[in-house]
């Protein structure tokens, strides 16, 4: 009886499917040769690119505003902003207004994966630009990509953002890249220190993997351990520790400045006193000395002095040299167009990747495309001026972006200067001397870079 | 006619898994009407929500059931998302979809027998805490095992192509391309209704009546005959299949596996959306999975008119979510659909005498799938466990305890 | 060998700060059947408390003491607010409600006070000392830990030993019905367990803050070892939950200093997983038999 019942409750079923099926006859058969294809390719010709107008161009942008790599990178957008407004307060790139829309991801990849659903699904922007982290990034890399979107400037060293661009043909590289940092730190250690001891101290991504490999090229007989800490576990007691425990009298460090931060920290607590090497990304003087300063009454010296005598590195000028033309005018934007607070180097980034992005659209001419915009800059890019102390890598080859940096010192909280830009390329291409001259350069009286 | 009309209410109250396949597929059209009339943005977050929802009901039948609470089917979906992004891993993989979603339920399954055997010597509190950990201590795993799991950076998944064959369906029905959205979300929703329907036959069954009767007394469960540890493991290991397939589904439409997606947070959304919609239904599990999907982009409108910076009130949400969890533990324990069927029902009873035919489709028609799924479920949506008075279970432990 | 020294001492510290959270459930558990999830949360949001009065440019001191305080207010507000009303009922109700309590707290933190990582002073050095030329891993801020936790372990101790009113909230944990016969009042006595434990879980949650960076998830794992350690002493017993917070804290340590940080959790589920499974009661249990 009861398989009677399902047998009925089957064919009613078969039976309404099939109504329904038939009720939806009138739509026909597919048309099989593509169509117009609306969601992905991106290549409308004209204005007609999503996210442009007459008179407005929508970019959006991912960044950690909360969490653990929030501090500090969270006021990279801030300036940014200030850049794009600026911009438009001088009347916008071919009368069209830059309006930048930011998403907050935590710096958690699953999130950046849902915020970048939202900003090209959503509010359709015309380009990424300077979505941040290599987790978070690589998340959305391959989406970006497929519906083709331009992806330009991600705020990140990491190499898949420029080593291959018949994988990802949108997406652009912009600061100088960890392998590269990782061979000039090497090479420099190599010949300046050659007795020195070297521990690694890793984030555990891209970040760290590409920049160990940079450095293993000069110092892998010097390196006596390397450690990786997590993104998002504060205790990195365990780690130091153990380069303690090897012996390691240098640290090269590459992780975020929270991170700079609390290695101080448990180095203090250890009374474990190398000489230390932090990136790029994570020496910001005066943000890590923001947050040293405030563990503990008197213990640790506040203040930007906190990281006095560590060695860094530097692509862009920044808010330590405020003679430099460009910071003069970073300076002059954050006092017209800025939020509350100081000018710092975050803001100076962010505003360093605006001016380039400005640079891409103002060479991708008036009849802006998606795919007009990333020819353009693999035509001009490696020509452009601007902040960067070493020309931009971008060419049909490659998206990789700035090709060099200078180490410096850092002496109350300025950067001294202890080598000429030197710049290279990935793999085993030789360091040279920059002989580019855009060392030297300054922006353009009206602060706006010209159509080239 | 008349003859047939007895014939079809017969069958109505009659076949339970006709009813079901029947909501099923109302179901399923509805799923089609919405998602050929959004847009793909909005398709994506249906395909959220019906990965909440899987899992959702996952938990409801764990925890409203059989009385187990877990904390940890944030870890078990991540260990169906890992098991579907190691298929998917680049353009070429050649696993067939649908053997890759089995695959992850498979593997979740499996880890589910482990975790369940060792939960059900646990109770209350104890389970609580010990499901803590396991949410807490999974994801360290894929960090650890950097090479096969990616570390942080988590594994890509890469989406296999549509196949033609459903390009070709999909214009023949709606005269609409189908986009990688809405292809998405059509999978994922149809995994719902597949899970939906097992879980809805499964707790009308035997099994499920001795689900509930250990949920409501032990004792006489087991003087009943019922064995309380397999009664217990099952339900945990059905649960762990469904979070399984919602961690595949997940992973299909995230396109990520990393652990930064399976936080403790997760397990406690989870959670709420069950106490939300109200333990033990089905119905609810869908409600509490769309109130997760869509609520937060309607509080943090409303917090960032209010005055607040987008990032705080980003936050909103989950205040929300948490307030009104506590609210519905202190006020309402029945939960949304619980509550509302509860006035249903009492005012019916006022104003007709029972028509117990057709009680399933006047409770809730806005979500037809599983509002009937729910009622045929019986009246457990309505009780909190271990407050629960269900005829269905009084009357299996009844009738064996008199044969022993 | 200076590396073993450093991870041991490291465990020391860390597990004094689980044995004052693992403290703060069992004063809890022992007088209404409860585990407070929530207590991770409620600590941290009293931290912030301490970290708002520090930043107006008072003393730590005065912070300390304002987040002991409304450590205290929070607990027994809770306690009457939200858990009485299930008092006796299923237990999983008191499970659900301490959960929702755990988003709400978080989600509120993160409103009011901005979900970012913020660094929280400590009152004493955080340079590790020098013992014959070599410096090891203990600061001056850890042996306050150790001693803070101590003092608390014994002050409740006294507290339950010796007085009246200790031995009134003893008597309404063990059988509530007789106590109140014997005119106790028993509603106020669980107000008061809850607010204790409160006051201790926000102790740990200032101790793990001090030195390091603080953000409204800061506490949400020292829930879980706090539990682990809690049981390993039985979940009934202050000093069973001392000694399991030590335990803890060692051995979680030694893994993360010699298997890999990632594994701390893991390891904690597996030791609790083994202590449930073998030794239900606790590592002090007299009797072996017991419902978990």
């Amino acid at each position: 009886m009861r398989r009677r019942l399902h047998r009925s409750a089957t064919l009613v079923a078969a039976a309404t499917a099939g109504a329904l099926l038939l009720g939806a006859c009138g739509a026909g058969g597919r048309d099989d040769d593509g169509g117009d294809g609306d969601g992905g390719g991106g290549d409308g010709g004209g204005a007609s690119a999503p996210g442009v107008t007459e008179d407005s161009i929508k970019i959006g942008a991912h960044f950690p505003l909360t969490g653990v790599a929030a501090p500090g990178y969270s006021e990279i957008p801030t300036g940014a902003k200030a850049y794009f407004d600026y911009v438009n307060a001088q009347g916008g790139i071919y009368g069209r207004q830059i309006e930048y829309v930011v998403r907050d991801d935590g710096y958690n990849p699953t999130n950046t994966s849902s915020v970048t659903n939202e900003l090209v699904l959503e509010e359709e922007i015309f380009a990424m630009v300077g979505g941040l982290g290599t987790p978070t990034h690589s998340a959305v890399v391959d989406f970006l990509n497929d519906e083709g979107v331009p992806d330009f400037f991600v705020s990140s060293g990491s190499l898949q953002w420029g080593d291959d661009p018949s994988a990802y043909p949108y997406t652009f590289g912009w600061q100088t890249d960890y392998e590269i940092e990782g061979k000039i730190i090497g090479q420099y250690v190599a010949e300046n220190m050659p007795d020195a001891k070297v521990g690694l101290f890793l984030q555990d991504d891209d970040f760290g993997d590409d920049a160990e490999k940079g450095v293993r090229q000069f110092l892998d007989d010097q390196v006596v351990a390397a450690e990786r800490y997590t993104s998002g576990n504060t205790d990195v007691g365990p780690q130091i520790a153990k380069l303690q425990a090897s012996g390691a009298d240098m640290v090269l460090s590459f992780n975020t400045p929270s991170y700079t931060a609390l290695s101080q920290l448990v180095a203090l607590k250890l009374g474990y006193e190398p000489q230390w090497f932090y990136t790029n990304v994570g020496s910001d003087a005066d943000l890590v000395g923001s947050l040293l300063s405030r563990f503990s009454e008197g213990a640790v010296e506040g203040g930007s002095s906190s990281l006095d005598g560590v060695l860094t590195t530097e692509y862009i000028p920044g808010v330590d040299q405020p003679d430099d033309p460009w910071v003069q005018l970073w300076q002059k934007v954050w006092d017209e167009h800025g939020e509350k607070g100081e000018l710092t180097n975050y803001r100076v980034y962010g505003m360093s990747h605006a001016y380039a992005f400005v640079q891409a659209l103002q060479a991708a001419g008036e009849d802006l495309t998606r795919d007009g915009i990333v020819e353009a800059m693999e035509e001009i890019g490696a020509d452009l001026e601007g902040p960067q102390l070493a020309p931009f890598r971008y060419s049909g080859d490659s998206h990789l972006g700035i090709s060099g940096m200078r180490i410096v010192e850092i002496k109350d909280g300025a950067g001294e200067d202890l080598t000429p830009v030197l710049v290279t390329d990935i793999g085993d291409a030789e360091i040279t001397e920059d002989d580019s001259g855009q060392d030297g350069d300054a922006p353009p009286e009206s602060g706006v870079p010209e159509a080239p | 006619m008349a003859a047939l009309r007895t014939r079809a209410a017969g069958w109505w109250s009659g076949s339970i898994l006709g009813r079901h396949l029947l909501v099923a597929l109302l179901g399923l059209v509805v799923v089609v009407a919405v998602s050929e009339s959004v847009s793909d943005f909005r398709n994506l977050q249906l395909a959220s929500m019906a990965y909440l929802g899987i899992a959702a009901g996952g938990l409801t039948v764990l925890t409203g059931l059989n009385g187990q609470i877990s904390l940890g089917h944030g870890a078990l979906m991540a260990i169906g998302a890992y098991t579907t992004a190691l298929l998917l891993d680049d353009r070429e993989a050649s696993t067939p979809l649908p053997l890759v979603v089995l695959a992850a339920v498979v593997v979740t399954l499996v880890v589910g027998i482990a975790v369940g055997a060792a939960a059900a010597r646990l109770h209350g509190p104890y389970l609580a805490g010990a499901t803590l950990a396991l949410a807490v201590a999974v994801p360290g795993i894929a960090l650890y095992f950097k090479e096969q799991l990616g570390g942080e950076q988590g594994l890509r998944v890469v989406v296999p192509d549509i196949p033609t064959w459903a390009l070709d369906l999909a214009y023949f029905v709606t005269g609409q391309d189908l986009t990688r959205s809405r292809y998405v979300a059509y999978l994922a929703w149809f995994t719902l209704i597949v899970t939906f329907v097992l879980l809805a036959n499964l707790s009308r069954s035997r099994v499920g009546r001795r689900w509930r009767a250990v949920r409501d007394d032990e004792v006489a469960a087991e003087l009943a005959g019922v064995r309380l540890g397999r009664s217990r493991v099952s339900a945990f290991v059905v649960s762990a299949a469904a979070a399984g397939a919602a961690g595949a589904m997940m992973a299909v439409t995230v396109r990520l596996a990393a652990p930064s997606g399976f936080t403790l947070t997760l397990s406690l959304t989870l959670l709420s959306a069950v106490v939300l919609g109200g333990l033990g239904s089905l119905a609810g599990a869908l409600i509490g999975a769309a109130l997760l999907t869509f609520l937060p982009q309607v509080v943090t409108d409303l917090g960032v008119d209010a005055g607040l910076s987008d990032i705080r009130a980003a936050e909103l949400a989950p205040l929300v979510y948490g307030v009104v969890m506590v609210l519905v533990v202190l006020l309402a324990p029945a939960g949304i659909v619980g509550t509302v069927r509860g006035a249903v029902l009492r005012r019916r009873g006022r104003s007709a005498p029972p028509a117990a035919t057709t009680t399933g489709a006047a409770a809730d028609p806005t979500t037809s799938t599983s509002t009937s799924t729910s009622t045929d479920a019986g009246p457990d949506p309505g009780a909190s466990p271990g407050t629960s008075t269900d005829p269905d279970s009084t009357a299996t432990t009844t009738s064996k305890g008199s044969t022993t | 060998m200076q590396q073993l020294l450093n991870t041991a001492l490291g465990g020391l510290t860390l597990g004094m700060v689980y044995a004052a959270f693992a403290l703060a459930l069992v004063l809890i558990w022992r007088s209404t059947r409860v585990v407070n999830f929530a207590q991770a949360p409620m600590a941290m949001v009293t931290t912030f408390i301490a970290l708002v009065i520090v930043d107006a440019g008072h003393s730590y001191w005065l912070a300390f003491a304002a987040a002991l305080a409304s450590g205290l207010v929070l607990g027994a507000v809770v306690e009457r607010v939200v858990i009485r009303p299930v008092e006796g009922g299923p237990e999983i109700n008191a499970v659900i409600l301490t959960l929702g309590l755990f988003i709400v707290l978080h989600a509120l933190a993160a409103v009011v006070f901005g979900n970012r990582y913020r660094s929280f002073p400590a009152p004493f050095g955080v340079r590790g000392i020098e013992v014959g030329g070599t410096t090891i891993a203990l600061t001056g801020f850890g042996i306050f830990t150790i001693l803070a936790v101590l003092a608390t372990m014994g002050l409740l101790l006294l507290l339950f030993q010796r007085t009246d009113i200790g031995l009134r909230m003893r008597a309404s944990a063990f059988n509530p019905e007789v106590a109140r016969l014997l005119g106790v009042r028993v509603g106020r006595m669980l107000t008061l367990g809850w607010a204790l434990a409160s006051l201790v879980g926000s102790l740990a949650g200032l101790l793990i803050a001090g030195g390091s960076l603080v953000h409204p998830g800061y506490m949400d794992s020292v829930v879980v070892y706090g539990f682990v350690a809690a049981v390993l002493g039985g979940l009934d017993s202050p000093f069973g939950a001392v000694v399991g917070g030590l335990l803890l804290g060692l051995a979680l340590s030694f893994v993360s200093g010699y298997v890999g940080s990632q594994l701390v959790a893991l390891a904690a589920l597996v030791i609790l997983m083994l202590v449930l499974v073998l030794r239900p009661g606790g590592l002090f249990a007299q009797t072996a038999a017991r419902r978990v």
